[in-house]
């Protein structure tokens, strides 16, 4: 540990009773090392005026971790420099004016091992209404990997995902049910039929569709998974529906999962906003039924989009990562939801690499080694089209579900129709991939090859060929000054 | 009907030119190539037989054309694919698995439904083609 | 690698063609120089490696106007005695196949009869094959070509090896460049019993013993790179141990000279040790001295200094 910083109060007199500024309780130590075993939080923080930089981070330190507001001499009864986080660095955010990122140290005796929960309750549960703050986002986390090794991870991981499947060198492709809320048990399964016959690999419940009057949950699970295996039968290859397993109490979650494993599904869903208790108790539960766990982040919006204040969404897919699912809605960069191409990337890297390089450009701001948790499979989804395939895969690369809702269930000619269009051109790009052409450039003619031979290709090309969906993006990268425009 | 198993399968089947561009992908990535063959196209029979051992170190496509057109001549009526396999860290499984050989005539899959209580339904999918033995799978009639 | 203009053969004679270019955009004269680096003398081998080189650019530029010229044969035989530069030139050989575009990928695989040949039935042609796999692409050279075939035992399986070889040599051209290589009059036998092998060989090259200039040459490029020479008392002892050593048995031209060189080294180091070990400089770390060459038993006794018997041998 480096030695105290120079405005740091020390001995008797920090623990008179009193209130002092936090940068001299100990939470401000700009020669602090930190340790391998140390977590390390990057906060951007907007101070208000008057409040200086230091103070702020400072504070931001101290509230979550062991400081109160005025001082307390209980204190003393502990080991307490050790348990305090300390803010080592303060650097104002480039173009920013008003902001700063501050990185705070964690001692990794401070949290519980293998829990979400409680490193959330830890990290944000305090802060974020704290005053003198006019707003604040935790940017980045680095966790160290004698944390990691605590949690289990992804149940199953890209790799054994495809093995399961036996599907390699392409993404996978998906869709949601459309329309997204009102269809019955009967109805909803013609839907997944059509789809998974017509090509896909995947057809997913939406996030809201849990158990609602016009269709109970197992009725849709009965007539889902009866598609599935007509589907499989009729084209010979795996194929899986994402059965939504989310309910309102832990104890209708387990029951809904145990049919749905009954029926023979490879894979099952939950959103985000059953929360992080939830949600590992379901990774726990994946692994031990060899169940692939999807998760919708539902909810996320509320917090991850506006770059002053909220939670990043690179922190949600480290901490899931971390929790253990084995996909996750990352973004599609030319859809119709947000996202910027660099912060993107950024998502896919923090779910799908070993190991994590800074990379400021994309947001990245610490190395990472993931310590051998498995590999989560990004899923791209929101209004996507097969018109945008080379587009696609070359922002995303491969290891990806890509799910096309609208742009299977919309096609003109029908939902078989749809898949196919989808699957010839995913197909068509990464051949023309691996043979070395260019596909950003080539990508449309390359799809109208394609489509010469596929009536449905097509169509689908011709109905939304001018859609795309082009405004400028709220959560952007800092260290590119210009704001972007998607596709 | 047609299996579509294997990444490239919605495409009209490929021509020996296609098929060594691919296999030249699997080489530049310094993948080991690998021919397998099955009559029991199943979804879930994931051990096809090898056609020899995967081939590890090579650098150009024509060695590995030749035991393509080899297991061609010996299985003609199988299924064969090519597989690239790859060795590094955080992988270490199969990266490209596409298909070069089909039976002319492929007789599909059933379903088969055992019903349970209430109404759930146990399935499982049967492959026409085994109902007959190894061999003889599919032999025109 | 062909150029695909589908150019008929309609054209006028007075076509212009870029010779000059085609060789400059080739970058085969860098190969040639690495040769000329690399190889001491070797005269004749290196201007036919430059008839060669013509020969093929000419016969591409043919084809990029539509002329006719069938898949030139290149394969090619190589002989010589030991440590004549062979295996360097096949692997120099091969990168400029390459960059003439008649061999894709340039890589050299090297083998002998014991890589190609199995111990039993049924073990050698899987053996071949996966070589021959390897070597797709490139250049295969095998080194005493002439063990794959021992005409007085029935049981030998080289003569698979050499049924796979012919076929591969005259049915795949396009996929790979085979050269054997070995001692003249050994190979000149080979070929008279294997008619089928000599006929499919375009090029024969023969690499002549080196000259004791030569020799010396290469024995002082040797000690250059790792930053040692001679003393003048020293090189004139080195000449003299030239020419007695190439008269002995088992000569084999440049790594005879490597050896000498080696064995040079370790006397130089035993000297120094032995001698007045402060007052040394630098200069005594890199220099060879007359009695570290004369301490052989070239000299001494008459034989090489790898030989256990104390006896007066014949050349070979």
């Amino acid at each position: 540990m480096g030695a105290p910083g120079a405005a740091t109060i020390k001995g008797k007199d920090r623990y008179k009773a009193g209130v002092i500024p936090y940068k001299t309780m100990g939470y401000w130590e700009p020669s602090y090392e930190p340790k391998d075993t140390d977590l390390i939080a990057l906060f951007r923080i907007t101070p208000q005026e008057g409040v200086d930089p230091e103070e702020a981070a400072a504070a931001v330190a101290g509230e979550s971790s062991t400081a109160t507001w005025t001082v307390v001499w209980t204190d003393r009864l502990t080991a307490c420099e050790y348990y305090r986080a300390k803010a080592y660095r303060v650097d104002a955010v480039p173009n920013s004016p008003g902001q700063y990122f501050a990185y705070i140290a964690y001692d990794l005796d401070l949290f519980e091992p293998g829990s979400i929960a409680n490193l959330t309750a830890s990290i944000i549960g305090n802060v974020f209404g704290f005053k003198p703050l006019k707003a604040l986002r935790l940017e980045d986390m680095r966790m160290p990997v004698a944390y990691l090794k605590t949690f289990d991870g992804p149940p199953t991981g890209i790799v054994v995902e495809r093995e399961r499947l036996d599907k390699f060198g392409r993404p996978l492709l998906g869709a949601t049910t459309k329309p997204k809320l009102g269809l019955s048990g009967k109805n909803y399964g013609r839907v997944v039929y059509e789809a998974l016959k017509g090509g896909l690999d995947f057809v997913k419940d939406d996030e809201n569709i849990n158990s609602q009057p016009f269709m109970h949950w197992r009725d849709r699970y009965l007539y889902c998974m009866e598609a599935v295996n007509r589907a499989s039968a009729e084209t010979g290859e795996v194929k899986g529906h994402y059965l939504n397993i989310t309910a309102a109490t832990m104890e209708d979650m387990y029951e809904r999962a145990a049919l749905a494993k009954d029926l023979g599904s490879c894979i099952v869903m939950i959103d985000l906003v059953i929360g992080y208790t939830a949600i590992q108790s379901i990774s726990k539960w994946a692994r031990k039924n060899d169940m692939i766990l999807h998760l919708h982040r539902a909810g996320h919006g509320t917090y991850t989009r506006q770059k002053t204040h909220g939670i990043s969404f690179r922190v949600i897919c480290k901490w899931m990562r971390m929790a253990g699912v084995d996909h996750i809605h990352a973004g599609t960069v030319v859809g119709k939801l947000e996202g910027d191409p660099n912060m993107v990337q950024g998502f896919y890297n923090v779910l799908r690499e070993p190991h994590n390089e800074v990379d400021l450009q994309r947001g990245i701001f610490f190395e990472q080694d993931w310590a051998g948790l498995r590999k989560v499979m990004p899923v791209a989804s929101g209004g996507i089209h097969a018109g945008q395939m080379h587009q696609l895969i070359h922002y995303l690369g491969e290891d990806v579900v890509l799910q096309f809702g609208g742009g299977t269930i919309g096609h003109p000619m029908g939902v078989q129709a749809g898949a196919t269009a989808n699957r010839v051109a995913l197909e068509a790009i990464i051949q023309a991939r691996n043979e070395g052409k260019d596909i950003w450039n080539e990508g449309p003619q390359i799809l109208e090859k394609a489509a010469k031979g596929c009536a449905p290709l097509k169509a689908a090309l011709e109905v939304w060929k001018d859609v795309t969906f082009n405004y400028t993006s709220t959560d952007t990268a800092d260290f590119i000054p210009t704001p972007t425009l998607t596709a | 009907m047609r299996i579509t198993q294997g990444t490239f399968s919605f495409l009209p089947d490929f021509s020996d030119a296609e098929i060594r561009a691919q296999i030249e992908y699997c080489l530049r990535n310094r993948w080991a190539v690998s021919v397998e063959f099955t009559d029991d196209p199943h979804p879930r029979n994931t051990f096809w037989e090898m056609w020899g051992m995967p081939m590890f170190d090579i650098k150009d496509a024509a060695g590995i054309m030749y035991e393509i057109n080899q297991c061609r001549k010996a299985y003609p009526d199988h299924y064969i694919r090519v597989n690239g396999f790859d060795s590094t860290r955080g992988w270490e499984t199969v990266r490209l698995s596409f298909i070069v050989n089909r039976p002319k005539h492929e007789p599909g899959f059933q379903v088969l439904r055992q019903e349970g209580p209430g109404r759930q339904i146990r399935y499982t999918v049967h492959s026409y083609a085994t109902d007959r033995p190894k061999g003889e799978r599919y032999k025109e009639p | 690698m062909n150029p695909e203009i589908g150019i008929s053969q309609n054209l006028p004679d007075d076509t212009p063609v870029d010779l000059e270019g085609a060789f400059r955009d080739s970058r085969i004269q860098e190969v040639l120089d690495q040769l000329d680096r690399e190889l001491i003398g070797l005269k004749p081998v290196k201007t036919r490696i430059r008839e060669i080189a013509a020969l093929l650019l000419v016969d591409r530029l043919r084809k990029g106007l539509g002329l006719s010229s069938g898949a030139p044969s290149l394969h090619m035989s190589f002989t010589g005695n030991s440590g004549t530069g062979k295996t360097t030139v096949a692997m120099r050989m091969a990168e400029i196949l390459h960059r003439l575009g008649y061999v894709r990928n340039g890589h050299l695989v090297a083998v002998t009869r014991d890589d190609l040949v199995g111990q039993y039935v049924g073990h050698t042609a899987p053996k071949t094959k996966e070589v021959l796999k390897r070597a797709m692409g490139g250049v295969l050279f095998i080194d005493e070509a002439y063990y794959l075939y021992r005409a007085d035992n029935e049981r030998d399986y080289g003569q698979e090896t050499i049924e796979i070889l012919l076929q591969v040599m005259e049915n795949q051209r396009e996929d790979l460049v085979v050269i054997l290589a070995g001692y003249k009059d050994r190979m000149e036998e080979f070929f008279r019993s294997n008619p089928g092998m000599s006929s499919r060989i375009a090029h024969h090259l023969d690499f002549p013993d080196y000259s004791p200039q030569e020799l010396l040459a290469i024995a002082k490029m040797m000690l250059e790179r790792q930053q040692y020479h001679f003393s003048p008392p020293a090189e004139k002892a080195f000449q003299d141990y030239i020419l007695r050593r190439m008269q002995m048995p088992r000569f084999a031209n440049a790594r005879s000279m490597r050896n000498a060189i080696d064995r040079a080294r370790l006397r130089q180091a035993n000297r120094l040790f032995a001698s007045n070990r402060i007052k040394l400089t630098k200069r005594d770390l890199v220099t060879i001295e007359a009695e570290d060459i004369l301490a052989s038993r070239v000299f001494k006794e008459g034989v090489p200094d790898d030989k256990t018997a104390v006896k007066q041998g014949t050349a070979k």
